[in-house]
């Protein structure tokens, strides 16, 4: 696809993986691997070729992976869909007679769409199914989009600074007689009927699955206000006290992680479903995995991301088939298998020194010369799984930093100190240097 | 400074790891050669000879930081012994070990060096009287293991240095140093 060509379409953001970027409240219908873009009308529109295609609530995104670029049609701009053709010619009875052999070239099936550009112009394009994927089953989707005209309905995105408008809305709706907000007491009136709202959402929703199914989208718009909310508090108060600022903290958090608006699923990908899914993945595990310090055991990455998928659950095959894939892109994350077979994820700029380095210096504390480390203090200290903790100091270990102790508590891990007597003189250490430092810390608790 | 009797023991003794067979060679290989100078020189000072694998040794464990060496690593150290000649396996199961503090060949120097500085050449000397006569006290031959000393007295007969006699009764064997031949 030349970009300078196609700039009659307004092109469309792509994440590091080579998702789509989507907006506030978008979601994805349908992927087609393998589709055209030709405009039938009008030759000074230069056609798109070999797109996957992404049918979302809002837009059509013609993504050309190997650039990683992409063109987007808005729905709205589509006036009328005609159903899917296999020929050139609009004749019904020939697409009929034709269908047979449409593993040619030319009879891939075509969409045409009948769309208005700006400023008022109309043109006539069609969107060509060339690789695999129902062009029926999509233009069922297209319809099902367009009637639901998603992009009319204006998402809730609580503006920076001010939550508090979005906030007011439904209080305002729900009041006969509307009370003028007035100084401290009228934003306290106004934070309860906030609050009374927002819980009956919650309790509207766990009444039963279909109606938590249905709230589902509040639920993620009530997250996000709550986050804005404690990110205005959390600046607007910086002399509240440690503990409460933790629990914020921990809330952001909490609410952060509550999920993908859009997961790729079997339904919408089909045959892209691992692919996309392992585009997806990438894209989502980036923050957490920054956050844990650059690498996480698989076991959590799976709960935490099917816990942000909510409902579209995948299987542990799924996720490690989606990892699998990722040596075939272009990535910043990769899966890795320790020897002893615990598999992670890891961002392909984590470096082993950096963790050696924090494990050297745990090991050299004067608690740890005495008594070893365990992989439990290790993952406390590192703020990582202990399963992830001992694969650190088995690593450690294998590059003689550590050494290990199998004694009354277990396996327990010390700094490696064998290196450093001198065999010729065992009595005199240096004045200096790691033995002298643990024998000075060891004789002291004597 | 923790001692074992009288012997001094070196700091890291009470290092955890140090009783642990280290999995990761290069560790290894310091462990092992920070064991096998302990035992000779503990062995040394202590005049044992013999080290058996089903008995407790003291120097096999610390009380202290309730550690003590498993059946493997024993092997694995005197095992690394036998290798450089400071020790042999009595048996086949490994389950005794004779600790040469000084080879076969340094007692035989020292037995020589003995006589020539007490001016006993051309004497005869009962192997009993070796191993606890007046001579010997004080010195590393005092107590010195019969089947050592004898190796290396017939290592002596076999460079003609000295002459063993056989006695009418299997534990009356004299030696007769003589350096001069």
């Amino acid at each position: 696809m030349s970009a300078a060509a196609a700039d009659w379409l307004s092109s469309a953001d792509v994440t590091a993986a080579g998702r789509p970027v989507l907006s506030a409240g978008e979601v994805e219908r349908h992927l087609v691997a393998r589709a055209d873009l030709e405009p039938e009308e009008s030759p000074r529109l230069a056609p798109l070729r070999g797109c996957l295609l992404v049918l979302t609530s809002h837009r059509l995104i013609f993504l050309h992976e190997n650039s990683r670029s992409a063109r987007a049609l808005p729905l709205a701009a589509i006036v009328h869909p005609y159903p899917p053709h296999r020929k050139h010619s609009n004749n019904p009875l020939r697409s009929i007679f034709s269908s047979s052999s449409s593993s040619s070239l030319s009879h891939h099936p075509r969409i045409r769409l009948q769309i208005s550009l700006p400023p008022s112009r109309s043109e006539v394009v069609a969107i060509v199914v060339s690789g695999k994927g129902d062009a029926d089953v999509f233009y069922g989707r297209l319809l099902e989009a367009i009637r639901a005209r998603a992009w009319e309905v204006t998402p809730v995105v609580a503006p920076a600074g001010g939550a508090s408008v979005a906030q007011a809305a439904p209080a305002e709706e729900d009041l006969a007689i509307k009370m003028p907000v007035v100084g401290v007491s009228g934003i306290l009136r106004m934070e309860q009927e906030a609050w009374e709202s927002a819980g009956q959402n919650l309790q509207d929703a766990f009444q039963d699955l279909n109606a938590l199914m249905s709230k589902a989208k509040e639920m993620m718009e009530l997250a996000e206000k709550m986050r804005q909310k404690l990110l205005t508090n959390s600046s607007a108060q910086s002399n509240s006290n440690d503990e409460e600022m933790g629990s914020k903290q921990d809330m952001q958090d909490w609410l952060l992680s509550v999920g993908i608006v859009s997961p790729v699923t079997k339904e919408t990908a089909g045959a892209l479903y691992h692919q996309q899914l392992s585009r997806q993945l990438a894209d989502y595990i980036r923050i957490p995995l920054e956050k844990a310090g650059g690498m996480m055991a698989l076991v959590d990455v799976y709960c935490l991301y099917n816990r942000a998928r909510g409902t579209e659950l995948i299987s542990p095959e799924d996720l490690l088939q989606a990892c699998s894939l990722w040596e075939k892109f272009d990535v910043p994350v990769m899966l890795r298998k320790f020897d002893s077979g615990v598999k992670v994820i890891q961002t392909k700029t984590h470096s082993d020194d950096e963790v050696f380095a924090r494990i050297s210096s745990l090991a050299q504390k004067a608690d740890a010369l005495q008594k070893g480390i365990s992989p439990s203090d290790a993952a406390f200290t590192l703020g990582i799984a202990p399963a992830l903790a001992k694969e650190h100091l088995l690593n450690a270990e294998s590059i003689g930093i550590l050494c290990r102790d199998v004694g009354p508590d277990g396996l327990r891990f010390y700094i490696n100190l064998l290196n450093e007597i001198d065999p010729q003189n065992i009595y005199l250490p240096k004045t200096h240097g790691l033995y002298h430092t643990w024998i000075s810390v060891t004789t002291a608790s004597q | 400074m923790q001692r074992l009797g009288d012997f001094r023991l070196p700091p890291f003794f009470n290092y955890p790891p140090y009783f642990t067979l280290q999995p990761v060679r290069e560790t290894r290989e310091k462990q092992v050669q920070l064991w096998k100078d302990l035992i000779l020189d503990y062995c040394r000072s202590q005049k044992i000879y013999i080290i058996s694998l089903e008995e407790d040794f003291p120097l096999f464990s610390n009380p202290k930081i309730e550690r003590s060496l498993s059946h493997e690593a024993k092997e694995v150290f005197l095992a690394a012994l036998v290798n450089e000649g400071r020790a042999e396996w009595m048996d086949k199961g490994h389950k005794k070990c004779l600790i040469l503090w000084l080879r076969i060949q340094d007692w035989a120097n020292y037995i020589l060096n003995f006589v020539k500085d007490n001016g006993l050449e051309d004497n005869v000397m009962t192997v009993e009287e070796i191993r606890s006569g007046i001579e010997t006290r004080g010195t590393e031959l005092a107590g010195i293991d019969r089947g050592v000393l004898m190796r290396a007295l017939k290592l002596l007969e076999q460079k003609g240095k000295a002459a063993i006699f056989k006695g009418s009764s299997a534990d009356d064997e004299d030696a007769k140093e003589n350096p001069a031949l």
